[in-house]
């Protein structure tokens, strides 16, 4: 039986459009939109209220005082330590990722204001290789986390990610323990850290960090699993409820402080940001 | 690795990785207790990339059903055992022993998974594969070790943290965090094995010690070779080329500066002699544990934390 388990941390890159299908189509009630539409609904269906996931970029401009976004690490890149080779070089994924993206990893991060309160902001993008964790993304946190203690401000880290990247092996389970030591010295100062959890948050970065904010907020209808449905459902054979793993079912087993609308998540954060001042 | 390239990278590379290797406390120290052709072995092996073959070696004898597991080794290292039960909020996993014990002569607090031996005795042990109720009895006693300053021995042996929908109702994810967390802050001494199989999260969340260490024949991975398959070839029958890929054995651990040090293996495998095993076994663990002894707490503490935190290779 063992040798069957596909082990925890499962990550995908963004399943491929179906032909035809238009990322701008809602997947919950079929509405279709302009980019600018979406925008300004910060990409939440005016419809029925599906919330699409976000570019980091976009999140940042959704959260950030204009302006105030000062990004640090900009350079920091993943390197290719075993020389990963499956049906393609990880190499060559990450350069397409880079390509597709304009982000040089799955994080960005660096000094903010959020309502007019100073933060450090990190925000992981999911069309970066499934917003996997690798040792540029666990550098990049970790970073965040010194430069936040150093100040004295309090961390925000919006996550969406797979988990851990395998292509980097076991340096990349290794990013669990790292991220969770510098989360330990925000801890220890004491900055408050704030953990957004955006979907999908699952596996490896729900092991670490994500886990570890003095207050956690989700978002509507995100995926917050250790394992996501599909490998439950294949190695268990059991009958999934039907919000498996969702924030909703998070919020009701006491996983999270409070499940957030996209449009109140900023004058939240706000709120939850002076109260730590 | 041929003598006749001269100052190629690959010969620099093997000269790094020999003189890395003299500095190792653990292989001086079992060469000390005259286990000298068993260290030239071991030191030949390291010296040498691992095949693919070699690679999949371990990854069969990690699963080996008559590899020696966590009690096994209890009752060999240990002088007295007492295993502590429960999580004092919800249940015991048997997946997951935790106790108190005489090692060298000084009391201990030892946390492992165990997996089981016979059909019932695995379906009992769930595989080795924790809920969160394990590792919330694993911070029991881990803080209870650094109430007594009992020094804290892990032993890893999972396939990986268990995949079910209580396991996540009751928080899987938050609570392999929060072990970890809890790891990087105590105050004594503490040394992991990995023993068999080092499945994923569910491995190191009880596996950020001050010293890691890893049997010869052990797998230390981000996930299965199977899962990996699955994913990036489309096709789990492609494990072996994952496992090669992926480098999940003690020599790609110790080499990326994942581990601390590897434990011998007899001959054969633990399975063929679970005595020499875990002699060798406990061997290691005493020396590894007297290294970090000498430290102050305070400076042990950090040092732990700096050491998973220069954890990963970035370029900038």
């Amino acid at each position: 039986m063992a040798s069957r388990i596909d082990v925890s941390i499962e990550h995908r890159g963004p399943e491929p459009e179906p032909p035809g299908k238009h990322p701008n189509t809602c997947p919950s009630c079929h509405s279709h939109y302009r980019d600018e539409e979406l925008d300004e609904s910060l990409w939440v269906c005016p419809q029925c209220g599906h919330h699409f996931s976000v570019r980091a970029r976009r999140r940042v401009d959704q959260l950030a005082d204009r302006g105030t976004f000062e990004e640090q690490d900009k350079d920091l890149r993943s390197a290719d330590p075993l020389a990963f080779f499956d049906l393609r070089a990880y190499s060559e994924r990450i350069a397409e990722a880079e390509m597709a993206t304009g982000l040089g990893d799955a994080l960005i991060a660096g000094a903010a204001s959020i309502e007019r309160r100073p933060c450090e902001l990190a925000v992981m993008d999911f069309a970066f290789m499934g917003g996997s964790m690798g040792s540029a993304v666990g550098e990049k946190f970790a970073r965040a986390c010194e430069r936040a203690a150093e100040k004295g401000v309090p961390l925000v880290c919006v996550t969406a990610s797979g988990g851990a990247r395998m292509q980097e092996g076991i340096l990349s389970l290794m990013q669990l323990p790292k991220t969770v030591a510098a989360v330990d010295l925000l801890h220890q100062k004491p900055a408050a850290f704030i953990s957004v959890m955006t979907h999908p948050t699952t596996a490896g970065v729900l092991a670490s960090f994500a886990s570890l904010g003095d207050v956690i907020v989700a978002e509507p209808g995100a995926l917050l699993a250790f394992t996501g449905p599909r490998v439950v459902q294949q190695t268990t054979r059991e009958k999934l409820p039907e919000d498996f793993g969702l924030a909703e079912s998070n919020a009701r087993f006491g996983h999270v402080d409070a499940i957030v609308p996209r449009p109140e998540l900023r004058p939240y954060l706000g709120r939850v940001l002076a109260l730590f001042e | 690795m041929t003598e006749s390239t001269e100052g190629t990278a690959e010969q620099l590379r093997l000269r790094e990785r020999l003189a890395r290797l003299r500095d190792l406390p653990l292989l001086r120290g079992v060469g000390v207790s005259g286990e000298l052709s068993r260290l030239q072995h071991q030191i030949d092996r390291i010296a040498e990339e691992p095949s693919a073959d070699e690679v999949w070696r371990a990854v069969e004898l990690a699963r080996h059903q008559d590899r020696p597991y966590t009690l096994d080794y209890v009752e060999r290292i240990f002088d007295d055992f007492i295993e502590l039960h429960g999580d004092r909020s919800f249940a015991d996993d048997a997946a997951l022993v935790t106790g108190i014990g005489r090692f060298n002569g000084q009391t201990v607090a030892l946390v492992g998974h165990q997996k089981g031996r016979d059909i019932r005795e695995r379906t009992h042990r769930n595989f080795g594969m924790t809920y969160p109720e394990g590792y919330r009895k694993a911070m029991r006693v881990m803080e209870l070790a650094d109430r007594h300053r009992f020094p804290v021995i892990t032993l890893v042996d999972t396939p990986g943290a268990y995949p079910g929908v209580v396991a996540e109702q009751h928080g899987q994810g938050g609570w392999i965090a929060r072990s970890q967390l809890l790891m990087l802050r105590l105050g004594v001494p503490t040394v992991s094995c990995i023993i068999g199989e080092g499945g994923s999260g569910g491995a190191v969340a009880i596996a950020v010690a001050d010293r890691v260490l890893m049997q010869e024949n052990a797998i230390y991975s981000v996930i299965s070779p199977e899962g990996c398959a699955a994913i990036l070839w489309r096709d789990a029958g492609e494990a072996k080329k994952a496992a090669a890929a992926f480098k999940p054995d003690a020599v790609h651990c110790l080499e990326l500066g994942v581990i601390d040090g590897v434990v011998p293996e007899p001959p054969d495998g633990a399975h063929e002699n679970m005595d020499a095993a875990a002699e060798l076994l406990g061997e290691s663990l005493g020396i590894a544990l007297d290294d970090v002894k000498k430290r102050d707490p305070k400076a042990r503490r950090r040092e732990r934390s700096e050491k998973f935190r220069r954890m990963g290779i970035f370029l900038e």
